[in-house]
């Protein structure tokens, strides 16, 4: 790696390897959690109450308050699953399998939430639970993409093995993500197009935005929170027989 | 970087350029099907599927809907701002169902070049703003409408 800095490298193998990150993640969740506390009972508060009724939909429309940052957090997640999928097909980087795998199953509930409140709107505001329109069909898509990876993983006794699998799976998968964002620009679907992802100016009032964006930060922070702990647990399922776990067995008796 | 990973890093970026044009191709080929419904100006054309079931989507022309007689009956025309095709549906309709307001319908031509439709969803738009916004917005066209 020449054309990385020295220090910037050391960091990176320094926090890969298992004690350090468990050291780090143990100092980074209290703060983490709370600003996730602050940030959701804000966007909340901010959402519910704060924010005003919508001119055509009234108050129906605070379900974006979840729809919305669920669902940009299920492809977030998805794309840094890709990402650590890469790394780890070719770095073999044991922290970036475990990172993937511990995000399955995060992001897996990001887009049932997603799914779910989208047909909670659905039925009083189109006429319809579900339609089959290429904004829907994707969404869903990635959800079977998501359960796939966990029960790929889940399959394969050898957990070194099972995450190359995972890793291919994942990367192939990715290709799914534009079409999932640009779905509604490129056919004429049922769902609406982008309200604030867009280059434009956003199509919403801005007593409106502030606490969607609120809301927004607050699941990336929950994200955060619970692969980190995910990770931790995965890491000394991996090797428990590791001198590191015996060490902190041994501080923490 | 060491060649190895080197190797990897171009079989994988190979690997993804090659699914991304394959799901181009199959994306492209599927066009049609993908799309949720067909535009006004598809069925004046000739391109919507005769005798069959279909979903015509538009929006609703302003001053357009009427109840003919004292049932559920309902009729409106549906505009994509070039060409307009006259709907009937019989049946509650969904609570944005509005003139001005984008909606999909399902159903078939008749032989009057009517669609008769057997379902209609509401298509929201991107826009949420409070109340008071909406009629701010519209207050200066309300002005130049009553001169």
């Amino acid at each position: 790696m020449a054309f990385i800095p020295e220090p910037i490298s050391r960091f990176f193998h320094r926090t890969a390897s298992p004690p350090h990150f468990y050291a780090l993640a143990n100092r980074l969740i209290p703060w983490l959690s709370v600003l996730l506390v602050l940030g959701l009972a804000y966007g909340l508060y901010g959402g519910l109450y704060l924010a005003p009724a919508d001119y055509q939909q009234g108050d129906s429309y605070r379900i974006i308050y979840i729809h919305v940052p669920a669902a940009w957090m299920s492809l977030f997640v998805y794309v840094v699953m890709a990402i650590m999928g890469g790394i780890a097909l070719i770095w073999r980087m044991k922290l970036a399998e475990v990172m993937l795998i511990s995000s399955a199953p995060i992001g897996a509930g990001f887009t049932f939430i997603a799914l779910v409140t989208g047909s909670l709107w659905g039925k009083p505001m189109w006429g319809a639970w579900w339609v089959w329109d290429a904004r829907l069909t994707s969404e869903l898509i990635l959800l079977f993409l998501y359960l796939g990876i966990i029960s790929l993983y889940g399959a394969i006794e050898d957990k070194r093995s099972a995450s190359r699998a995972v890793s291919i799976l994942a990367l192939v998968g990715v290709v799914n993500i534009p079409i999932i964002h640009y779905s509604v620009e490129w056919w004429n679907t049922l769902h609406q197009g982008a309200t604030v992802s867009k280059l434009d100016k956003p199509s919403i009032h801005i007593s409106m935005l502030i606490p969607l964006l609120t809301m927004a930060v607050a699941f990336k922070l929950y994200y955060a929170v619970a692969v980190l702990q995910a990770a931790k647990l995965e890491l000394i399922k991996r090797e428990p027989s590791a001198q590191w776990v015996k060490n902190l067995l041994e501080t923490s008796a | 970087m060491k060649p190895i990973r080197r190797q990897r890093l171009i079989l994988i970026v190979l690997m993804l350029a090659g699914i991304g044009l394959a799901a181009t191709f199959a994306l492209k080929a599927f066009n049609e099907n993908l799309m949720y419904f067909f535009s006004t100006t598809d069925v004046k054309d000739g391109k919507a599927p005769k005798d069959a079931l279909f979903r015509l989507g538009g929006m609703v022309v302003k001053g357009s809907v009427e109840r003919p007689d004292a049932d559920l009956l309902v009729r409106f025309r549906l505009t994509d701002f070039s060409q307009e095709v006259t709907v009937e549906y019989s049946g509650i309709l969904p609570d944005l169902f509005r003139e001005g307001q984008g909606i999909v319908t399902k159903g078939r031509l008749n032989e009057r070049g009517v669609f008769v439709a057997e379902e209609v969803l509401a298509k929201h738009d991107e826009n949420y703003m409070p109340p008071e916004v909406a009629d701010s917005l519209k207050q200066p066209q309300a002005t130049q409408d009553q001169p």
